[in-house]
């Protein structure tokens, strides 16, 4: 696929020096929490001493009932709330010191994939994808570029002028993992993607995922369905009522398949 | 190209919310319209009250046989040593007969033969307030309760003590009442264009949210929703002072030739209405816009 070639290829380029602050840690995690709780007003814990660490590449599952804390590690992890304990460092950046003020800048270099697609309901598929290009003052010029591109990539190249409501729920989720990953973040996070989605849609999503992981991309995705991680050969952290009660790669992880095995895996976990 | 971008967020938001919108309008409209039509009513009323106020007088009566130069004496303690007072005119014996004589009642002045009537100072104190020290200074009570005048040639000083007071107390309640309801009334204009945004924004709060996670600043969702509110209020407020500018040309200015009150002179004049207008209600809508949005940006 010419996207994706594309895409790897823009990623190969090395990327633009950044200034580093002095004193900064070099991690080589792109994910590393230390010891995190996150205890809500209300009394209840979210999060009790969570640690691990994501590294760069890798597509990790994050699986746990409901309630167990998934979906507070995502919310901690694009800073929406505040560890009560611990630290969260994201591509080396200690989470606690970004102030309020940069969260906008922050999320920039992460894409987000939610169960309810999230997608904005006033505008059109491309607008919807353009949109997380213009936030970061993005041209004319590379919006044309880069939309197309990502949309064919996603394989909605026929549907850039429906609007959200005229569209599947397969489809609007296309459309929600392609707004993410348009800015080509190092990280994506996926909060149950495939949880309002029909099975045979769900193989598609998994995939789109697995080839947005190919690029390099580090994909963390969450689910509550253990089966079907167990048989994906896939790294899985499992949390349950708050705790990290599992953290191990599955059968002969390879992260070598191509996209079609990787949706054939997923397909049996669903017979 | 910022700017451009913006804009066309907010048309595009007008275009997609257009019943909402529609109603943001509307509701500017009718209070633009509402106000429009007040403030000119209470100003008039109030000038009309400032107008009875300005009629309240003290009447200082000469006596009869005061020469020209008692007059002269007389006016220039009224004027010169009187606190209080406003101006003075003078109104000679034969001027009053002929006042009376135009009023129809010469027949009975006729009758007499001769000239009842004094030579007048009639005196219009500063403010209305003043008339009571401008008749103590004239006229001071005596011990005794009785009135003594200052100087020998003036026969009586009278203020019209009951219309006076009537006047007074009357024009305050008008003016008191109109002021309440003017604050009334913009208030709840207030209240009804705040109420109305926050419930455009409360449909599309999820919207806001969504824009938070994918990373927009503050700033960059809210020039839009700003922008919109400047259009709903600009768009509200012409329609409003168009309708206004027709009811007046067609309406009040054929009106104004024949009463009095309407063409009360002071009367805002009808430019500096609508500037007045036209910018408030920009002011608020964009400002509510702007506001309101504060509570769902905390995402």
């Amino acid at each position: 696929m010419a996207a994706t070639e594309r895409h790897i290829r823009r990623r190969a380029e090395p990327a633009p020096p950044r200034p580093r602050v002095v004193g900064e840690p070099v991690a080589g995690a792109v994910v590393d929490l230390r010891s995190v709780s996150k205890k809500y007003p209300s009394g209840d814990v979210g999060l009790e001493d969570a640690t691990f660490a994501i590294h760069p590449g890798e597509f990790v599952f994050l699986v746990g009932a409901t309630g167990s804390g998934k979906s507070t590690i995502m919310r901690l992890l694009i800073k929406e709330i505040e560890p009560t304990y611990g630290s969260i460092a994201v591509a080396g950046r200690d989470l606690s010191e970004i102030t309020r003020k940069k969260i906008p800048y922050y999320r920039r270099n992460l894409g987000v994939v939610f169960q309810d697609f999230k997608l904005l309901p006033n505008r059109t598929v491309y607008d919807n994808v353009a949109y997380a290009l213009q936030v970061t003052g993005g041209r004319r010029r590379e919006v044309r570029e880069k939309v197309p591109d990502i949309l064919r990539l996603t394989g909605l190249s026929t549907k850039l002028h429906n609007y959200p409501d005229q569209l599947s729920g397969g489809e609007q989720q296309r459309v929600s993992v392609a707004r993410a990953f348009v800015n080509h973040p190092p990280l994506l996070l996926a909060d149950e993607p495939t949880g309002n989605l029909d099975p045979e849609t769900s193989v598609g999503i998994m995939q789109l995922l697995y080839r947005i992981n190919r690029t390099g991309t580090t994909v963390v995705v969450a689910t509550h369905d253990k089966a079907m991680v167990d048989r994906m050969r896939r790294r899985v952290i499992e949390v349950s009522q708050g705790r990290v009660v599992r953290d191990e790669r599955v059968g002969g992880y390879s992260g070598q398949e191509d996209t079609r095995e990787f949706g054939a895996l997923w397909r049996q976990g669903l017979e | 190209m910022r700017f451009g971008f913006f804009l066309r967020e907010a048309l595009r938001a007008l275009r997609r919310n257009a019943v909402p919108s529609f109603a943001a309008v509307a509701t500017v409209l009718v209070t633009v319209l509402v106000l429009g039509v007040f403030i000119p009513v209470v100003q008039a009323t109030t000038g009309a009250a400032n107008e009875i106020r300005s009629k309240v007088l003290v009447d200082v009566y000469l006596k009869d046989d005061a020469s020209a130069a008692d007059i002269t004496r007389v006016r220039r303690i009224v004027e010169d040593e009187t606190p209080g007072v406003g101006s003075v005119e003078f109104v000679s014996k034969q001027e009053a007969i002929r006042a009376e004589r135009q009023s129809g009642r010469g027949d009975y002045y006729d009758l007499l033969g001769t000239n009842p009537l004094p030579d007048l100072l009639r005196v219009t104190p500063e403010s209305p307030e003043d008339i009571k020290q401008v008749r103590d200074s004239l006229a001071p009570l005596s011990p005794s309760g009785q009135r003594t005048v200052i100087d020998s040639s003036i026969g009586e000083v009278q203020d019209r003590k009951e219309n006076t007071d009537k006047i007074l107390s009357a024009t305050r309640v008008v003016k008191l009442t109109m002021g309440l309801l003017a604050g009334l009334l913009a208030l709840a204009s207030l209240l009804l264009v705040a109420n109305t945004i926050r419930l455009s924004m409360y449909a599309r709060r999820r919207e806001v949210e969504v824009m938070k996670l994918v990373g927009a600043t503050d700033w960059f969702i809210r020039w839009p929703f700003v922008i919109e509110g400047v259009l709903v209020g600009a768009l509200g407020g012409i329609a409003a002072i168009v309708l206004l500018g027709v009811v007046k040309v067609s309406l009040v200015d054929p009106l104004a030739k024949d009463f009095a009150l309407i063409a009360a002179p002071d009367t805002m004049n009808f430019g500096l209405l609508v500037a007045l207008l036209l910018g408030a209600a920009v002011g608020v809508s964009a400002l509510g816009s702007g506001l309101s949005l504060r509570r769902f940006l905390r995402v």
